[in-house]
């Protein structure tokens, strides 16, 4: 049937993290929580190492680790600290200490590049169902809390006076960021996922004129990326999720050429 | 009525009620025991210099701030249409003023057209938040603040950026609503003459509560007339106070330097 072809479950793999990244990544970007995935995605090498220590799905076990960062992360925002800074030593340790970690693991034979750069042909079948269900999740996850995070992407008191309250919507937020990045790490690897969650957003923006159509545009520019990146990767030989970010940084970069032409036209 | 459906601790008419409110940043007292209500189809302001707690009053009754001491009760159920003192949308964040009038709940386009009549900015539905003038603005704000029938409508220096004509037109409207639909207003303003014209109460606040009253009360009190200078006549006087004036009565806390305030508000 169609899904023995790697290539078909690569392409299906992709085109359902980049489904979900996308619109998620809207948020990210109107939000400024870049910073936000980089240290939710790097902490997710640590579950990697934790899941191979203990015989766990790796699913599994980035999902937690990437959950426990984010929500670390959200708890410590807002109180004063210096953000960058903070983020900065916490997504590197995690990312440093999952590396070593692993490399204690002397009784499994892993590639290591698989975890940071995505590993999008050797996608299963049980990978593919994680992946889809991940990314259906995701998306009804912000489809039923939309309007409710627009009001507090907003403002918060704007959100609190209409009986919305900002503290859970990021909590909202912190759970779909932590299943994009477990459901991304075999497609794009944990160091190129805040990639897919960005550049489709910040591509489509000055095309877009409602929040709505921007995020239903950035998940076609992301599918788009990750169809375009699969295809040339295999024309080119060239690794695949690395390739799928270049599509998409072109993308980015036509679409900053034709709104600029636009404006001064 | 929803107001009947208090707890029985609120007596029908009264709206909001803060008791007590003390909040604290840093070791900085920013609210000394402030207490504060506002009953249906009142309209009470708040006067004070910059730094005073003016804001951080208006959003511990929203709920954004934890009070250290005190609380603030409010009828479940209470609709409460606020308009900040200013909203920056991110740049990356496309909305249509349609959109922000549907937020967070959804309503007709006849609706949002006929709030944006009467908020006096007829046919600015497609337009961009973003490409608005101050006074459009602010009008889209209130016009989103009144779509609901709020039973409170909080204003944090609504007119900021609109000019003489443009904030008397704004708070007609407010009495006008006021009016045909027997709401409570509580207001931050910092123009007097609309203070002591609109205002069915004032609370002069500077920390603690200094004095409060009918307009005339305050405008006669010997506190009001240190803040503010002689009379009403001299707005400028707000702008030009320094504050550094001591109380003759014992509050027991230090008056502190506004800037520490500001930062807090």
């Amino acid at each position: 049937m169609i899904l023995d072809d790697f290539m078909t479950r690569a392409a299906l793999a992709g085109i359902g993290t980049a489904l979900a990244a996308a619109p998620l990544g809207c948020f990210v970007v109107w939000r400024r929580m870049a910073y936000f995935g980089d240290a939710t995605a790097h902490a997710a090498i640590l579950g990697v190492a934790l899941s191979l220590a203990l015989s766990l799905p790796v699913f599994a076990g980035a999902l937690v680790v990437a959950l426990v960062m984010a929500t670390a992360v959200s708890l410590i925002s807002g109180r004063g600290y210096a953000m960058d800074t903070l983020l900065g030593v916490m997504a590197h340790s995690a990312l440093a200490i999952g590396l070593v970690g692993v490399s204690f693991l002397s009784n499994v034979r892993i590639d290591i590049m698989a975890y940071l750069f995505g590993d999008i042909l050797s996608v299963s079948r049980v990978d593919l169902a994680v992946i889809w269900g991940g990314a259906l999740l995701v998306l009804a996850l912000i489809g039923w809390r939309w309007s409710a995070l627009l009001t507090a992407t907003l403002n918060p008191d704007l959100a609190r006076a209409a009986g919305v309250d900002p503290k859970r919507e990021q909590l909202v937020l912190t759970l779909a960021l932590a299943l994009v990045v477990a459901v991304a790490i075999k497609v794009v690897g944990v160091l190129l996922i805040t990639a897919l969650l960005i550049i489709p957003a910040a591509t489509i923006r000055p095309f877009a004129t409602t929040p709505e159509r921007m995020g239903i545009l950035a998940a076609l520019v992301g599918m788009a990326s990750a169809f375009g990146g699969l295809r040339a990767s295999y024309s080119f030989d060239a690794p695949t999720g690395p390739t799928i970010v270049c599509v998409a940084a072109l993308l980015f970069l036509l679409s900053t050429v034709v709104s600029g032409l636009r404006r001064s036209a | 009525m929803p107001l009947l459906r208090g707890r029985g601790l609120i007596v029908a008419p009264t709206l909001v009620h803060a008791h007590d409110l003390t909040v604290e940043y840093g070791g900085t007292t920013i609210l000394d025991r402030v207490s504060l209500s506002v009953t249906r189809g009142e309209i009470v302001t708040i006067v004070g210099p910059n730094g005073s707690g003016k804001s951080t009053l208006i959003r511990a009754i929203l709920g954004g701030v934890t009070p250290g001491r005190g609380w603030v009760e409010k009828p479940r159920g209470l609709k409460i249409g606020y308009v900040p003192q200013r909203l920056v949308l991110d740049p990356t964040l496309p909305m249509t003023v349609e959109r922000f009038l549907s937020l967070p709940r959804r309503v007709s386009k006849a609706r949002a057209q006929d709030a944006l009549e009467r908020a006096g900015v007829p046919g600015i539905g497609k337009r961009q938040m973003s490409v608005l003038s101050g006074g459009q603005f602010q009008r889209a704000l209130l016009a989103r603040a009144l779509l609901e029938t709020p039973d409170l409508l909080i204003l944090d220096e609504a007119t900021a950026g609109l000019d003489q004509p443009g904030s008397a037109a704004f708070y007609r409207r407010i009495e006008e609503v006021r009016a045909e639909t027997g709401c409570g207003v509580l207001m931050i303003s910092h123009d007097l003459h609309v203070v002591m014209s609109a205002s069915d109460r004032v609370v002069c606040l500077n920390g603690h509560v200094c004095c409060e009253g009918t307009p005339d009360v305050v405008a006669a009190a010997p506190d009001y007339r240190r803040l503010f200078g002689e009379g009403t006549k001299g707005a400028l006087a707000l702008y030009r106070h320094t504050h550094d004036h001591s109380h003759g009565h014992d509050h027991g806390h230090a008056h502190h330097e506004p800037a520490d305030r500001d930062a807090a508000e």
